[in-house]
């Protein structure tokens, strides 16, 4: 059983947040998130891009809604301050083991082949944290090929 | 009111609570598995920064370590780029056991907080916490008034059946009960944002570190200044990267250290709302509490006893209670009949009496007690029938009576009489009528009858009174009181041993087992191999004699456990049932059914019981006393006539005092040389028991009435000294009685 979600938006506050050039051009790309069954509670899961030494430089999705567990997702967490405005609009259900998340986000293509990275931190009630289940660079290269992650993630993937 | 506001969630979310309760109960043990699982060092004698030392030698890909509420230490680390989790020694940091949280607990505990229904199922059992509470106060304020005030629920309780299981556990649990449901509704409305969630002060992660070359874990300030006993988790800083830290929560407050200079940054202390908060979940759970836990597990295990017996009780109410027919008009009636009732029972009665008044060509009617009206215009006679409620009160549909009272306009000179309904193990036996009887005579309305009070539901005593009556109104009428048909069985007589022939006193001890199946409208339903419903010694069998006739009651001497059902059996001069009885043979068969009587049995514990009776009152003190495997000390004082004749049980009670169930045996026989009666023995003995008395023992008394009241007075003056009244030991439930 599947579910799909998407999300749209997201080019005006990533590019504004990255501080890209005016002229910059949005491409959409799809995220596919598929989890393990993990056999828990629904997952929270932070989405972010890092730059190549691992610096945190903008978050692309939340899911799950009670911010008073983010702090469990580490690495985003000290990234973004747990500042909301780091992740206002970006935040949706959390995700229950064996689901898969399908998100498109409108990104910058200047981001692309720049160095920069996706990262997923997860976390689930009861279970350990994962800082970084996920990090793969954000390349034209990779793209399409999916990555298994170390902790709940079964696969992930980006398509441009 | 309360009544309804009690009964009607009730029904409606007995069988969801039953599912919350049993899943509460089993996620109940958790913390006390945790707990017995672990070697908690003591305080102080370990801190943070040791731990963490013999941790990662074990466990160089460390992560995070977390201190569970029970004491346990779980490591959370990578090996060869696969993730782990260890349940680890806290005193060595090595390894136990793989830690994998049961599926059994995880699934458990979603079934427990949404029904496996997420968030509508969270929602619903929100809901259901609340009611839980709702059901906690309104039974509480139930059995208050039933009880006779605060005081009367530390007392035994009285009734019966369902009710008493119902009332009896119902005390054990509520404070439990109570606990949860409050603590469940507290999380439920914070979940769902009716109460705010308390603010976490998120410490932010430093801008600057020190960045100097990691210390060893072992080595860092800030990691040895906390005890791990105060520890909730530690995460590990990324390996290699410099710039990261470990980050501390403790049981105070959340912060960051250093790794190179272990120093404590940008610390905050936790909110008192969020300490609240993790009060309330511990509450709930048992997390860290696992006394509590398993004190919380043993209240919600009633909860499915509670619903049944409840649901039981609502529907035997429903049974008993019915429409009125055929009732005639306030203003045309000549006579009326008020109806004070909790339970129903009492318009049983009242049907009766309408039916066969207006047989006798009376416009009657009838009507709850509270319906009293200002005046009655064609009346000239009333009756109201009643019981009490509790410690003397008014029952449900008479309690604006007394109020409504104060208007009543007698202008047709109303004739009226009251019967009391009640048991006589209630201390204020028919309080209520005794007070409505006074209220009516200060009003200035004339007596047709005096006050008579119903003894548990006495169909021969009503039609008694019903006799009186029809005699003071010149109209022949009769009055038979049928209550609903019980559910028989059919019993066939396997033996019997008669005594006391030769001195006009036939008593046969008989014993019965049950054949048929039950006639009852179950016996669809329910075909179980033995179909006797359990009993105990003290309980009564109801015979049904063959022609119809309302049922007698007979103390069992017998347990269910004994596979028979033994009753000791005096034949009355010309007594319908007993004469019924005595003419028996091996494989007759009679019709009974059980009524349980748990108000006489000996109190459990190792007290000093005295047994006291007289001819067949015997019997169930011969089953107390086979029952008596503990060989708590029992005495027992018997009366009979002649030694020779009707010595019942003698060869029993022989065993009985050899094997040690059976005390001290003081026989009284009446016909004999001695001449003496039982009370005589207890006056010789009187030292003995007034001791056994002061020492905290048990008395139970079973037989005729004059045997009681001769034994009651003996009593008196045996205790006197010690300044204490049989009243006082019946109201600590040490003096029982079981009287005909």
């Amino acid at each position: 059983m599947k579910q799909i979600l998407s999300a749209v938006g997201l080019v005006i506050a990533l590019a504004s947040a990255l501080a890209m050039p005016a002229f910059a051009q949005a491409r959409e790309v799809t995220f596919t998130i598929e989890m393990k069954n993990y056999g828990g509670d629904g997952a929270y899961l932070a989405l972010y891009l890092a730059d190549g030494e691992g610096q945190y430089q903008g978050t692309l999705w939340v899911a799950g809604e009670k911010s008073k567990y983010y702090s469990h997702l580490s690495g985003w967490a000290r990234g973004s301050g747990l500042n909301a405005v780091e992740y206002d609009g970006l935040t949706g259900a959390s995700l229950a083991s064996g689901r898969t998340l399908k998100i498109n986000l409108d990104l910058d293509d200047a981001l692309i082949d720049s160095g920069y990275e996706i990262r997923i931190d997860t976390a689930v009630e009861d279970m350990r944290d994962h800082s970084d289940d996920i990090a793969v660079p954000l390349t034209s290269e990779s793209a399409g090929q999916p990555q298994a992650g170390r902790g709940y993630i079964q696969s992930f993937q980006y398509d441009l | 009111m309360l009544r309804r506001l009690h009964g009607l969630p009730g029904l409606l979310v007995a069988l969801i609570l039953t599912v919350l309760t049993i899943s509460g109960a089993i996620l109940a043990l958790a913390p006390a598995m945790d707990r017995a699982a672990v070697m908690i060092p003591a305080a102080g004698e370990v801190s943070v920064a040791e731990l963490a030392g013999r941790v990662v030698t074990h466990y160089p890909g460390t992560e995070q370590i977390v201190r569970g509420a029970s004491g346990e230490v779980i490591v959370y680390y990578y090996r060869d780029g696969q993730p782990g989790a260890d349940l680890v020694s806290p005193l060595t940091g090595e390894g136990i056991a793989p830690f994998e949280p049961s599926v059994f607990f995880i699934w458990m505990k979603d079934l427990h907080r949404s029904l496996l229904l997420d968030n509508a199922g969270r929602m619903l059992a929100g809901v259901m916490a609340a009611v839980m509470v709702l059901l906690c106060i309104s039974g509480v304020l139930l059995l208050v008034r039933r009880s006779g005030g605060w005081k009367g629920l530390l007392k035994p309780l009285t009734g019966s059946g369902g009710t008493r299981i119902h009332t009896e556990l119902a005390r054990f649990a509520v404070l439990g009960l109570l606990l949860s449901a409050l603590t469940g509704s507290y999380m439920s409305a914070q979940r769902f944002g009716l109460l705010p969630e308390p603010i976490e002060a998120e410490p932010i992660f430093p801008a600057e570190v020190s960045g100097g070359q990691p210390a060893p874990v072992a080595s860092l300030n800030a990691l040895k200044n906390v005890d791990l006993s105060d520890l909730h988790e530690l995460v590990f800083p990324y390996q290699g990267d410099i710039q990261d830290v470990y980050s501390l929560t403790t049981r105070e407050g959340a912060g960051f250290v250093d790794q190179a200079s272990g120093e404590l940054l940008k610390y905050q202390p936790r909110s008192k709302g969020s300490v609240f908060q993790q009060w309330m979940v511990s509450l709930h759970t048992g997390e860290g509490l696992w006394w509590l836990g398993l004190i919380l597990g043993a209240s919600a295990l009633t909860v499915p006893v509670l619903s049944l017996t409840g649901v039981s009780i609502w529907w035997q109410r429903r049974r008993s209670s019915g429409l009125m027919l055929d009732n005639a008009d306030v203003a045309q009636a000549d006579i009326i009949i008020l109806v004070g009732s909790e339970g129903n029972t009492t318009w049983g009665f009242a049907r009766e009496l309408q039916a066969s008044l207006k047989k006798a060509g009376f416009q009657v009617h009838c009507s709850e007690m509270n319906a009293l009206a200002d005046h009655y215009p064609q009346a000239s006679m009333l009756f109201v029938l009643t019981s009490t409620y509790g410690d003397g009160d008014a029952p449900g549909t008479a309690q604006r009576f007394m109020t409504k009272l104060n208007d009543f306009e007698n202008k047709k000179a109303l004739k009226y009489a009251v019967l009391g309904f009640g048991d006589r193990q209630f201390p204020k036996f028919c309080q209520f009528a005794v007070d409505v009887d006074v209220a009516l005579d200060k009003k200035g309305l004339a007596r047709l009858y005096s006050l008579e009070r119903i003894d548990r539901c006495n169909a021969a005593q009503f039609s008694e009174w019903g006799d009186r009556i029809s005699e003071q109104m010149g109209v022949p009428f009769t009055l038979t009181y049928e209550p609903l048909p019980p559910a028989t069985v059919t019993l066939e007589l396997v033996e019997r041993a008669d005594y006391g022939l030769a001195v006009q006193a036939p008593t046969s001890i008989m014993r019965f087992k049950a054949t048929g199946a039950k006639q009852g409208r179950w016996s669809t339903f329910l075909s179980r191999k033995s179909s006797l419903p359990l009993f105990e010694a003290g309980d009564l069998l109801g015979v049904i004699p063959p022609n119809g006739q309302t049922a007698r009651f007979y103390s069992l001497a017998s347990s269910d456990s004994d596979g028979l059902l033994e009753i000791c059996v005096r034949r009355q001069p010309g007594g319908l049932c007993s004469g019924y009885l005595h003419g028996l043979k091996s494989g007759d068969s009679i019709n009974g059914f059980i009524r349980h009587n748990p108000e006489f049995r000996p109190a459990m514990g190792s007290h000093a019981t005295i047994l006291i009776g007289a001819g067949a009152g015997i019997g169930p003190l011969a089953g107390f006393i086979r029952r008596n495997t503990a060989r708590n000390p029992m005495y027992l004082y018997w009366g009979g006539r002649n030694a020779e004749s009707d010595f019942l049980y003698q060869p029993e009670l022989g065993n009985y005092l050899n094997d040690r169930r059976l005390t001290g045996l003081s026989t009284a026989f009446s016909q004999s040389d001695q001449r003496v009666y039982v009370q005589d023995k207890l006056r010789q003995d009187q030292i003995a028991v007034r001791r056994m008395v002061d020492a905290g023992a048990q008395i139970l008394v079973c037989g005729g009435r004059g045997m009681a009241a001769g034994v009651k007075q003996a009593l008196e003056d045996i205790l006197r000294p010690l300044a204490i009244d049989v009243a006082t030991l019946k109201s600590q439930g040490r003096y029982l009685e079981d009287v005909y």
